[in-house]
């Protein structure tokens, strides 16, 4: 169904490692870093060559402005309007004059060169700091023309790298539900694109009613809830080839799946005489473990990053509560002690928060909460939001959001927003329809 | 003796008034009946349709409830009535959250409002081989509005035909 996904070859090594300009990401940026994104440079048989393979004009302008607007999203950057740069992008990859860039306030700047090489598209691309005047990195990629998108996200998460001290988040796609129709039927289907809203395609044709579709954080794989014959059960499926096949065919519903960090289980409620327990099962051997035995509904499933426990969602207090356990079922403990409801916890890839949705007097909130409970912050409050999922670097939750409809039960729409951890930087992801169940990928590169 | 008789005229007015706001609620459930809720489990018969005459198709309930009201005992005892007189007839029970919760809590929850009414149906005498169950959580809610009498039609295990 998909193209398999071609492997990129970095080339060149860092030069130089000085400590220069940092980004604090810790708390809130409200004084993003001013970055110049110069137009890769490119010269015109290679321009040419692009812009009969790839349909585009200028192939070193619009890799730049996946960079420019992936650093901008991210809420820590400022990128600098082009109009205001003095030198032309082939001079300054070669150096610099770091005055021309200092001038327009520019503390990072980002230049780069593009070539047609063997039906290859080969870049290069460095970042200067621009008041030390000096090189922070200079790498180089090559690849098949029509991965030029990646390549703007790769760059993107090697300059996001640098600067923050942290692993970017670029380079990842979005699996989701898409969303169409009258809000009493629904038409739902699955959906991914890249992190930054592009490069939709839908994965089924929603002819039956798809649900929380969950990437595995190792391969290509997406697990998700599928009502085909009208038997809710938990599918798996292979984005690379298209092959599906049924993996929780318990006598029951099954649901709100999701992988284990190492990617070898599925971890799901089972439904059955009004009660949910969670079990996994072994994708290697089928073998299936129960996890939780208790009458009350156990859902919304999690794993720890390092596999040990499970965070999940319970009402056997009487209400929708978070737990944590061991990740053999044993030693649950509550978590959650605030006011209101408390469901779909899932866990930092850091290991040190758990996301969750709130519903406290009629309103919904995202929030985070260490896995002890404690800490308990709320990110963003609203009519109906649910279903955080984390970037791969842990810094940025999506999730979707539900509008009010007016008296005639009309304005229904679901989009997706993401969020950062500090709460601020709170922005929609634009969807050709509307959209929820929103799963980040792991970084597609390393 | 005087007021002896003012607390009788007291008392007089205030029995009237209970009187006739008794009346007045009575009067109000009997003519206003559609649309109306009991505490917040819907009471009325706008979304209902019925398996047969007398036999109406759905059961409702309270907010993250899945107890049966006492309508709803009597409505599943007609459906009851209804399938051992059809021994031939299926049912698929489908049960239905509201959309003021988390989407895979109120699967679970659909669920456990179905059972609850298979449950029901099972000790008035229908075999659970006759009886399907199937959740579809907030995903088919029958009113699209966003107020609690919409949210109270929508929470809801409905009784269906299957053959």
């Amino acid at each position: 169904m998909m193209k398999k996904i071609i492997t990129l070859f970095l080339i060149i090594i860092p030069i130089n490692s000085y400590a220069l300009i940092e980004v604090d990401i810790t708390r809130g940026n409200l004084d993003p870093l001013p970055v110049a994104v110069s137009p890769l440079s490119i010269d015109e048989k290679s321009r040419k060559s692009f812009e009969k393979v790839l349909k585009k004009k200028n192939i070193g302008v619009e890799i730049s402005s996946i960079v420019e607007n992936n650093l901008r999203t991210s809420g820590l950057f400022n990128p600098l309007s082009k109009k205001a740069f003095l030198q032309a992008p082939d001079i300054a990859n070669l150096k610099p004059r770091f005055e021309d860039w200092s001038l327009i306030k520019a503390q990072a700047l980002i230049t780069g060169k593009v070539n047609y090489v063997d039906d290859k598209l080969r870049v290069e691309f460095r970042l200067w700091d621009v008041l030390a005047a000096k090189e922070m990195m200079a790498l180089a990629f090559t690849t098949v023309p029509s991965n030029w998108r990646r390549v703007g996200h790769i760059i993107s998460d090697k300059v996001y790298e640098r600067l923050t001290g942290e692993k970017g988040y670029f380079d990842t796609r979005i699996i989701y539900v898409a969303e169409e129709g009258p809000k009493t039927q629904r038409v739902k289907k699955l959906a991914i694109m890249d992190q930054d809203g592009l490069n939709n395609k839908f994965l089924t044709l929603g002819n039956e009613l798809v649900l929380t579709p969950r990437f595995n954080p190792t391969s290509q794989m997406v697990t998700y809830l599928s009502y085909f014959k009208n038997l809710p059960r938990v599918y798996l499926l292979d984005i690379e080839t298209g092959t599906q096949e049924v993996v929780g065919d318990f006598p029951g519903m099954t649901f709100a799946p999701r992988f284990s960090p190492d990617g070898k289980k599925i971890i799901m409620s089972f439904a059955k005489d009004g009660k949910s327990d969670i079990y996994t099962m072994d994708l290697e051997n089928r073998i299936v473990e129960r996890i939780t035995n208790h009458p009350s509904i156990d859902t919304s499933p999690s794993y720890s990053p390092d596999g040990k426990f499970i965070t999940f969602n319970s009402d056997r207090s009487g209400y929708q509560q978070i737990y944590i356990m061991n990740n053999d079922g044993s030693d649950v403990k509550r978590i959650s002690f605030g006011n209101g409801l408390y469901g779909t916890p899932v866990w930092s890839p850091r290991g040190d928060l758990i996301a969750f949705t709130k519903l406290h007097k009629g309103k919904f909130y995202i929030g985070v909460m260490r896995t002890d409970g404690k800490g308990e912050r709320l990110l963003t409050e609203n009519y109906y939001q649910e279903a955080p999922s984390w970037s791969p670097n842990g810094r940025v939750l999506i999730f979707y959001r539900e509008t009010k409809t007016n008296d005639k039960g009309e304005g229904f729409t679901a989009k997706l927003w993401s969020i950062d951890l500090t709460g601020y930087n709170e922005r929609q992801i634009k969807t050709p329809t509307d959209a929820s169940d929103p799963s980040w990928s792991s970084l597609l590169s390393n | 003796m005087i007021l002896s008789k003012i607390f009788k005229n007291t008392l007089l007015v205030l029995t009237a008034c209970l009187i006739l706001s008794a009346c007045a609620t009575k009067k109000e459930i009997a003519t206003d009946i559609k649309g109306s809720m009991q505490g917040d489990v819907y009471t009325g018969t706008d979304t209902v349709e019925y398996l047969a005459e007398g036999v109406p198709d759905r059961v409702f309930f309270a907010t993250n409830e899945s107890i049966l009201t006492t309508a709803s005992r009597e409505t599943l005892r007609a459906q009851a009535a209804w399938m051992r007189k059809n021994s031939s007839i299926n049912v698929v029970l489908e049960g239905h959250a509201d959309e003021r919760g988390t989407r895979e809590y109120n699967l679970a929850l659909g669920e456990r409002r179905a059972n609850a009414a298979k449950d029901y149906l099972m000790t008035y005498g229908i075999s659970s081989d006759r009886i399907t169950v199937l959740s579809y959580g907030k995903e088919r809610p029958v009113d699209s509005g966003s107020n609690p009498l919409s949210w109270s039609k929508n929470r809801r295990s409905v009784t269906v035909k299957a053959n």
